[in-house]
C-alpha cells in the first residue's frame, strides 16, 4: 500500500532528507519520499504492518525535528 | 507571512534594538560599565537579552536534538558557534551572528513558502465538488464519489471534475490549465471531455466516463506530487554530499581549534577560527536550492502541458542529442486530408470533388471519408442508386444515370477509362491518388495524404538549434511515406517499414551509438498509441497528445499533454535551463562556502561572512531557482 500524507512546520530541506533516509532504514518500507516542497511524506509499505510502520515513521519524523508532524486523517 | 513568520519578525526587531542599545551604553567612548569582573558580567547581561529573545528556540532545538542524538543539526551547530563566541567575550558578534541567522531562515521560509504557493496555483486544477444529477435533483457531493455513468452539471466558470461525454449542451472549454493551449476548445453533444477543463461558456451535462481516481485530472496531479520520488542524479549526489559535508567541516573545525593551538600556544585566536567552520558547515544552502531548481522546472513545464514524471527525466533530457520520432500522430496529425484536385480537360475542380463525394458517401474507408469531409456538406443520397464498392480497387454508382467510378488505377482500366496525371502534378511520394471518371469519360485525380503538423518542421528546426546532433524517423509506414515527411522537415535518418517488434531492434542500435558519445542520452517520442516498448526502452520516452490515453501516460517518462511536437522543444530549452540553474546554484553555494572556509582556517573571515555564507547564499540560491518557474 502507498499513500501520502500531508506534513506540518516542514521547515527545512536537509531535515526533509534526514527523515526520509531515516525512515527508509524502517523495517518494511519499501519505498518512501519526504517532499520539502510540497511538504508530503509519501510511504509505501505491505498493507499488513502499515499502521505500525507509519507509527515508527512518524517517530522518526519527530526525531529529527520535533516540531514536524504528519497530518494522519 | 505566516504567524510563525511574524512573530521571528517581531522577535529580530526586538533583538536588533536591544542589541544596539546594549552596543552603545557598553561602548568604550560613554565608559558608563566599571572596568573588572563586575563590568564584565554587567557587559554579558546586557548582550544575553537580545541574544536570549532572538536564539532561545534555537538552544532549545539543539537541546532536544542532542537528547534525540542529533549532533550535527543546524540548531546546534550555531548553538555552539555563539556560546563559543560568548565564551571569548564576542559579545556583539554573537548576538549578530544569531540575528542574522534568523533572519536568514525567515528570508529563506518566505521564498519556499512563496514558491511552493505558486507551484501549488499551477495545479490548481483540482476539482472541489461535482454537482451530480440524481433522481432529478442536483446533488453536490466529493467527485470521489461520483460513480461511473452518473450525470454531472457544470456550470460556466466551473472545473470538470471528471472524464466524460458530454449529453446535452454545447461549449467552449478552456483547456489552458492541462495543455498550456489558449484557445478554448468548442465540445457538443457527444464529445470526450477532460477533467480539470474549465467550461467556459453554457451550462453542460456530462456522463462521467471515468471515476475521479482514474480521470485525467488525479492522474495528472499523482504525477506531479509524485515526480519527487524519482530523484535526479544531481539531487541524489547533492544529498549525500551534505551527509558527508558536514561532519567533515565541523571535525575540520575541531582540528582547527586544538591542532594550531597547542603549537602557538593561542587557543581563543584559533577557536574563534574554529567558530566560522561551525556556521559554515550548515549544509542547507545546498541542500535547498538544486531540488528547489527541479521541483521549480517540473511546476513551469506543467504549466506549458508538459508533465515530467521525476527530476530525473527533466536532468536526462537536456542531456539528449538524439531525437527519435514516429510518424503517424506524432509528425503527422494521422488522418487524412484532400491536399489537391486535379481535374482532367474541360470538368471544374468542383464538379470533380462533388461527383466523387456522392460517390464515396456510403463508404467507411478513411479515403472515403476525407473526400466526404473535404466536400464539406452532406452528399444527396437520392441521386444515387447502385453502389457498388471493390475491395482494392474502389466505388462505382450510378448517379443520375451516369456510371461513376472513383479508385485506383486498376478500376479505371477496368471501367475502360483512359487516366492520366496532368503534366508536372507534384505528388509527394508518400500520397495516395484516387482517380474518377463518368462512364468512359476521365474526371480527374484526387490527391489525399496524411498532413504533416503544422508546427512539425518549427519543431525539429528547434531542436536542431538547442543542440541536437541527430533526428531520425522511426515508422512502420512504406519507405516513400516516410521519405517524404523526413524531406519536408529536413530529418537526418529514416528506418521505414518495421514492425513493432523491429522498433525496439532499431531503436537499441541508435541508443548504442548515441551512448559511445560520453553523456549522450537519447528520447523518443510518439503517440503512446503502439509505441509502447519503445517507449520504455529509451533513455526518455515522450508521449504526445496524451489528453486521456492511459497507456502513454503509463509508459512514458514525459507526457506531452498537447499534440504539438513543438512542446518537445519547449521541453528540452526547460531541462536545459534547469540544469543551467542547478549547475550555478551548486558552484555558487560550494564556491562562497569553500572560500570563507579558506579565509576563516587564515584569521580573514569573520563570523559574519560565516552566516553570510550560509543563509544568505541559501536565500540567493533560492531565488536563483524561484527563476524556473516562469
Amino acid at each position: 500500500m502507498k499513500k501520502t500524507f500531508a506534513m506540518e512546520n516542514l521547515d527545512c530541506a536537509n531535515c526533509a532528507a534526514k527523515m526520509e533516509a531515516a525512515i527508509g532504514k524502517i523495517d518494511g518500507v519499501t519505498a518512501c519520499s519526504v517532499n520539502f516542497f510540497a511538504q508530503k511524506l509519501m510511504l509505501e509499505a505491505d498493507d499488513a504492518i502499515f499502521a505500525e510502520v507509519l507509527k515508527k515513521a512518524i517517530a522518526a519524523v519527530h526525531k529529527v525535528d520535533g516540531d514536524c508532524d504528519v497530518i494522519v486523517k | 507571512m505566516t504567524r510563525k513568520q511574524k512573530r521571528v519578525l517581531h522577535r529580530a526587531i526586538a533583538a536588533a534594538s536591544l542589541l544596539v542599545a546594549a552596543a552603545v551604553v557598553c561602548s568604550d567612548a560613554l565608559a558608563l560599565i566599571p572596568d573588572g569582573t563586575l563590568g564584565l558580567l554587567i557587559r554579558l547581561a546586557l548582550f544575553l537579552i537580545p541574544y536570549g529573545i532572538i536564539g532561545y528556540d534555537i538552544l532549545y532545538r539543539a537541546g532536544r536534538g542532542v537528547i534525540h542524538g542529533q549532533m550535527l543539526d543546524e540548531n546546534f551547530l550555531m548553538a555552539v558557534a555563539t556560546v563559543g563566541a560568548l565564551c571569548l567575550g564576542e559579545y556583539a558578534e554573537a548576538v549578530f551572528v544569531m540575528l542574522f541567522y534568523q533572519i536568514g531562515e525567515l528570508f529563506q521560509s518566505i521564498a519556499v513558502g512563496k514558491s511552493r504557493r505558486s507551484i501549488a496555483a499551477l495545479m490548481d486544477i483540482r476539482p472541489e465538488v461535482a454537482h451530480v444529477l440524481r433522481d432529478g435533483a442536483i446533488c453536490d457531493v466529493d467527485p470521489g464519489e461520483v460513480a461511473v455513468d452518473e450525470i454531472l452539471v457544470i456550470h460556466p466558470g466551473e472545473r470538470i471534475p471528471l472524464d466524460g461525454e458530454v449529453c446535452e449542451g454545447e461549449s467552449y472549454l478552456d483547456t489552458a490549465a492541462l495543455t498550456g493551449e489558449s484557445v478554448p476548445r468548442h465540445v457538443r453533444v457527444g464529445d470526450a471531455v477532460i477533467s480539470g477543463c474549465v467550461n467556459t461558456q453554457a451550462v453542460l451535462q456530462v456522463r462521467a466516463t471515468r471515476a475521479y481516481e482514474d480521470s485525467t485530472v488525479a492522474r495528472v496531479l499523482e504525477l506531479v506530487e509524485n515526480s519527487a520520488a524519482r530523484k535526479s542524479r544531481s539531487e541524489a549526489f547533492i544529498t549525500r554530499f551534505a551527509r558527508v559535508y558536514t561532519p567533515a567541516v565541523v571535525a575540520g573545525a575541531l582540528l582547527l581549534a586544538v591542532v594550531p593551538s597547542l603549537v602557538t600556544g593561542q587557543w581563543a585566536v584559533w577557536i574563534e577560527r574554529a567558530l566560522t567552520f561551525l556556521v559554515v558547515s550548515c549544509p542547507c544552502a545546498l541542500v535547498i536550492s538544486v531540488p528547489l531548481s527541479f521541483f521549480g522546472g517540473i511546476g513551469g513545464a506543467s504549466r506549458h502541458g508538459i508533465l515530467f514524471k521525476g527530476s530525473g527525466y527533466l536532468e536526462l533530457l537536456s542531456t539528449c542529442d538524439t531525437v527519435v520520432f514516429d510518424k503517424t500522430g506524432t509528425l503527422t496529425k494521422g488522418t487524412f486530408r484532400v491536399t489537391a484536385l486535379l481535374p482532367d480537360g474541360d470538368t471544374t475542380s468542383e464538379e470533380l470533388l462533388l461527383l466523387c463525394a456522392q460517390a464515396e458517401q456510403f463508404s467507411d474507408h478513411p479515403i472515403a471519408r476525407s473526400i466526404v469531409a473535404h466536400y464539406g456538406a452532406a452528399p444527396d443520397a437520392t441521386r444515387m442508386s447502385n453502389v457498388c464498392e471493390v475491395a482494392g480497387e474502389g466505388v462505382t454508382a450510378c448517379c443520375d444515370g451516369t456510371t461513376i467510378a472513383v479508385g485506383n488505377l486498376r478500376l479505371m482500366a477496368r471501367c475502360g477509362v483512359q487516366a492520366a496525371l496532368p503534366d508536372g502534378a507534384d505528388i509527394a511520394p508518400g500520397a495516395t491518388v484516387v482517380y474518377a471518371a463518368q462512364g468512359t469519360r476521365y474526371l480527374g485525380a484526387i490527391v489525399i495524404s496524411d498532413e504533416i503538423k503544422a508546427d512539425a518542421a518549427e519543431a525539429i528546426a528547434a531542436l536542431k538549434r538547442s543542440g541536437v546532433r541527430r533526428i531520425a524517423l522511426l515508422t512502420g509506414d512504406r519507405a516513400e511515406a516516410a521519405g517524404a515527411v523526413a524531406a519536408a522537415l529536413d530529418i537526418d535518418e529514416v528506418i521505414s517499414e518495421c514492425l513493432p517488434e523491429d522498433k525496439v531492434q532499431h531503436l537499441e542500435r541508435l541508443i548504442d551509438e548515441c551512448h559511445r558519445r560520453r553523456g549522450a542520452r537519447l528520447a523518443f517520442v510518439g503517440d503512446g498509441i503502439n509505441d509502447a516498448p519503445v517507449l520504455t526502452r529509451a533513455d526518455v520516452g515522450v508521449a504526445m497528445g496524451a489528453l486521456g490515453t492511459d497507456a502513454a501516460i503509463e509508459a512514458a517518462d514525459v507526457v506531452l499533454m498537447d499534440d504539438k511536437p513543438t512542446g518537445l522543444a519547449l521541453a528540452m530549452q526547460l531541462s536545459r535551463r534547469t540544469r543551467r540553474i542547478v549547475i550555478q546554484n551548486v558552484v555558487f553555494a560550494l564556491g562562497v562556502k569553500l572560500a570563507v572556509l579558506a579565509l576563516g582556517a587564515l584569521g580573514y573571515a569573520s563570523l559574519w561572512a560565516a552566516v553570510f555564507a550560509d543563509v544568505g547564499v541559501a536565500v540567493i540560491a533560492i531565488c536563483n531557482a524561484m527563476r524556473n518557474l516562469r
